[in-house]
């Protein structure tokens, strides 16, 4: 018999316990979880700023070709902090389970956030365990606390006319592999998520005195939704060369069939970079010089203008590019 | 919405079932309205089923009607 | 496979900008046309006195209203599971949409193909299952071919409503309206996959409109657009076929004997062009038990309310711009759609706003 999670894993009682032990102190350990309170100390940062972010991870389905769940939780919180120029330091994980959930599946998922958070240089030092009925899940919630060293001021707000818009690689990857696995659409492929922790490829950057006005990771919503936040957060207009964006011909292909604008499709492992035009070329060069960003190009620049996001067509035309509206459903008839 | 990529035959079971591959994305295609295309052929897929057999001849015909359009040499 | 070395496409455009001819509005007769021509921002690029009419080319805009009625109905009152193909699901019907009534627990599931659909039927015996069907003849042939896989396996929870139009009669109608001015028609490419190149051969010899298929690739579509403007300047009036790759002149045969053995043409309303003589495919007698019609909706009648406001109608026949609707932008964006036009992305419409040219 499969072992598989039952009420009493989430009742607080022996069976909690048991499982915190096995599956999570076992694979996230470190000095400030095993204390094992009620609240992670930690100590204060000596100078600079803190960067806080939570984001809740619902996958659906929770193992996908190139990671799962565990991968997700903590390469979003841990993107979420590089995206403001923060060293991740401390992630908290709270585990929503259902009834039924094979145990194995869990520490598949424990398995990733362990691996995961190793190559990000964070520690897991907080978390909490409940279990619902069955039906869906699992779903994992992180918090994060990252460092900004002080003069960092990297913000969604910070695109300046003249800025040069760097991308770190083809977009796209996610999304499809996630929906490849999706019940109900029935297509197979060799596309593998691009989830990654961002931090490294980042620090690259940020550490060669590069100045970076604005990092981005284009997850739901894609390339179009994460430029549009820029463009109205920044008050600019953001242009790109729409066949400058990297797509691969297997991505194309599958947003061929199911009627996906590559621009909508979601990443776990790129980012977005708006940077001064006369830095843009050391910066291309930093960022093709680390593994997660040997595909880096340059997409587009910003401009003067209404805050809206507008694509040179292969042609020479100029269209407006909208960020994705409501769900995205292959359009077939 | 017309899918414009051709997509190539990898296996047909005996059910007339294509498994199509679309630059990488495959997917299980009926060839119920194709029933001569077999492995190795190119087709044309709506909606879950292969429409038309891409004609290798029928291919050339296209790059014909670009040159004569554009008035280039048939050596290009 | 077929694409050249060096894209075609710029030199394409610079041929068709170099057009001097009589004025000249292009009707585009397929929603992937509407929406390549959108994306391209084609509009903005092309010569003095040529432009294009979006026409009645996306599926789910011009079904009326009583056919999402009538999916409805079906997910709410019989307790089907409804499948149906993803833009159909945010059409309004005259309460509400299947997206809003799924969203209230009824059963209605997003499918690629009709042969998802019935794949659905089988592994859930115990459930009715309804395929909403829509379409030209790029899709009619599809589900006729599924219907006959329902039957061989005699799948007997799987039934369809089919809302497929036929095209020839909806471009036959537009060329006699004296309110639209059509002097070509960029023909669709994969509904021409199956009907062939003859059937527009009426149209190019009794209205002295030119016909040319195109394919969906920029140089595709511009190779289309210099064959009809070409055809303009000489002042003739031919089918081409632009699109040799997957457009043969009998089209296929196999499919549309398919279409034939499962479907009969009827009389068919659509939005903005009204009730068209033999525009509609309709399940044949032999095939009753599959089809939803009869089984489900025998003596009950949906009134279909056009939203209020919506132009969709006038937007279809080519006769208003889509931006020259009241509610375009406004009231009717992607977002919250007013009109099955802003609805689909192929909708001309929707591929409007979402590509609008800056």
């Amino acid at each position: 018999m499969t072992e598989v999670i039952t009420r009493a894993h989430g009742g607080g009682g022996v069976q909690t316990h048991d499982l915190i032990r096995e599956v999570f102190a076992a694979r996230f350990s470190n000095p400030i979880l095993d204390r094992q309170d009620d609240a992670a100390v930690v100590d204060a940062v000596p100078a600079g700023r803190l960067a806080v972010t939570t984001d809740s991870f619902v996958v659906d389905p929770w193992r996908f070709p190139g990671g799962n769940l565990g991968d997700l939780a903590v390469c979003g919180t841990v993107n979420d902090l590089s995206m403001v120029g923060a060293e991740p330091r401390y992630l908290t994980a709270g585990f929503i389970l259902p009834e039924g959930f094979p145990l194995a599946g869990l520490e598949a998922i424990a398995d990733a956030m362990a691996r995961r958070a190793g190559e990000a240089g964070v520690r897991i030092v907080a978390g909490d365990t409940k279990v619902v009925g069955p039906g869906c899940g699992p779903f994992v919630n992180t918090a994060g606390v990252g460092w900004v060293a002080d003069g960092r001021e990297i913000t969604g707000g910070g695109a300046r006319p003249g800025d040069a818009v760097l991308l770190t690689g083809d977009v796209g990857r996610h999304g499809i592999a996630v929906l490849s696995r999706r019940e109900g659409v029935g297509f197979s492929t060799r596309i593998e998520s691009d989830v990654a922790p961002l931090w490294g490829l980042v620090a690259a950057v940020l550490d060669a005195g590069v100045p970076v006005h604005v990092l981005r990771d284009p997850t739901r919503g894609g390339v179009a939704g994460a430029l549009n936040e820029v463009a109205v957060q920044s008050g600019v207009e953001i242009e790109i060369q729409e066949d400058a964006v990297p797509v691969l011909p297997a991505v194309a292909g599958a947003c061929d069939l199911l009627g996906y604008d590559p621009l909508h499709v979601a990443n776990e492992g790129r980012a977005l970079v708006v940077i001064p035009e006369d830095a843009a070329d050391a910066a291309l060069a930093r960022l093709r010089s680390h593994p997660l960003g040997a595909g880096a190009v340059r997409i587009g620049q910003v401009s003067a203008g209404p805050p809206r996001v507008v694509a040179r067509t292969p042609l020479g035309g100029r269209r407006l590019v909208d960020p994705p509206g409501g769900e995205l459903l292959p359009r077939i008839c | 919405m017309c899918v414009a990529i051709p997509g190539e035959i990898i296996a047909v079971d005996p059910g007339g079932t294509a498994e199509v591959d679309f630059g990488g994305v495959r997917r299980s295609i009926s060839l119920a309205l194709v029933p001569d295309a077999g492995p190795g052929d190119f087709v044309i897929v709506h909606a879950g089923f292969a429409l038309h057999r891409v004609d290798p001849a029928e291919a050339r015909e296209t790059r014909a009607l670009f040159r004569e359009l554009l008035d280039d040499d048939p050596a290009d | 496979m077929t694409t050249p070395q060096i894209d075609p496409a710029p030199r394409l455009l610079e041929r068709v900008q170099a057009y001097r001819g009589p004025p000249t509005a292009v009707m585009e007769v397929c929603g992937t046309h509407t929406v390549a021509i959108a994306r391209l921002g084609l509009r903005s690029l092309l010569p003095p006195g040529v432009r294009f009419l979006s026409g009645p080319g996306c599926p789910v805009c011009v079904t009326p209203v009583d056919v999402f009625d009538a999916a409805l109905f079906l997910v709410r009152e019989c307790g089907v599971v409804l499948a149906t193909y993803g833009d159909a699901v945010r059409v309004p019907g005259s309460d509400g949409t299947l997206a809003e009534a799924r969203a209230r627990g009824a059963d209605v599931r997003v499918v690629y193909s009709a042969l998802d659909a019935l794949a659905v039927a089988r592994s859930e015996p115990d459930r009715e299952v309804v395929f909403l069907a829509l379409g030209f003849e790029t899709t009619s042939p599809t589900v006729a071919a599924t219907l006959l896989a329902a039957r061989e396996a005699r799948v007997d929870n799987f039934s369809v409503l089919s809302a497929h139009k036929a095209l020839l009669p909806a471009m036959d109608a537009l060329v006699q309206d004296p309110d639209v001015g059509i002097d070509g028609f960029l023909c669709p490419g994969h509904a021409s996959m199956v009907l062939g190149t003859r059937g527009y051969r009426p149209l190019a010899d009794e209205h002295d409109i030119p016909c040319v298929v195109a394919g969906f690739e920029p140089a595709e579509v511009l190779a289309g657009l210099a064959l009809l403007l070409d055809q303009r300047l000489a002042g003739e009036a031919r089918v081409e076929n632009a699109y040799p790759r997957a457009v043969a002149p009998d089209g296929n045969p196999a499919a549309r004997a398919v279409l034939e053995r499962v479907f009969q043409r009827v009389d068919s309303r659509w939005r903005g062009l009204g009730l068209l003589p033999a525009s509609g495919y309709d399940l044949r007698p032999a095939f009753a038990s599959l089809d939803a019609r009869r089984r489900f909706l025998e003596g009950v009648s949906f009134d279909g309310r056009e939203p209020p406001g919506c132009r969709c109608a006038d937007v279809l026949r080519g006769v208003l711009e889509p931006d020259g609707c009241a509610l375009f932008g406004k009231q009717c964006t992607p977002e919250n759609p007013v009109g099955a036009c802003m609805v689909s992305s192929e909708g001309a419409c929707g591929a409007r706003h979402r590509y609008r040219e800056a």
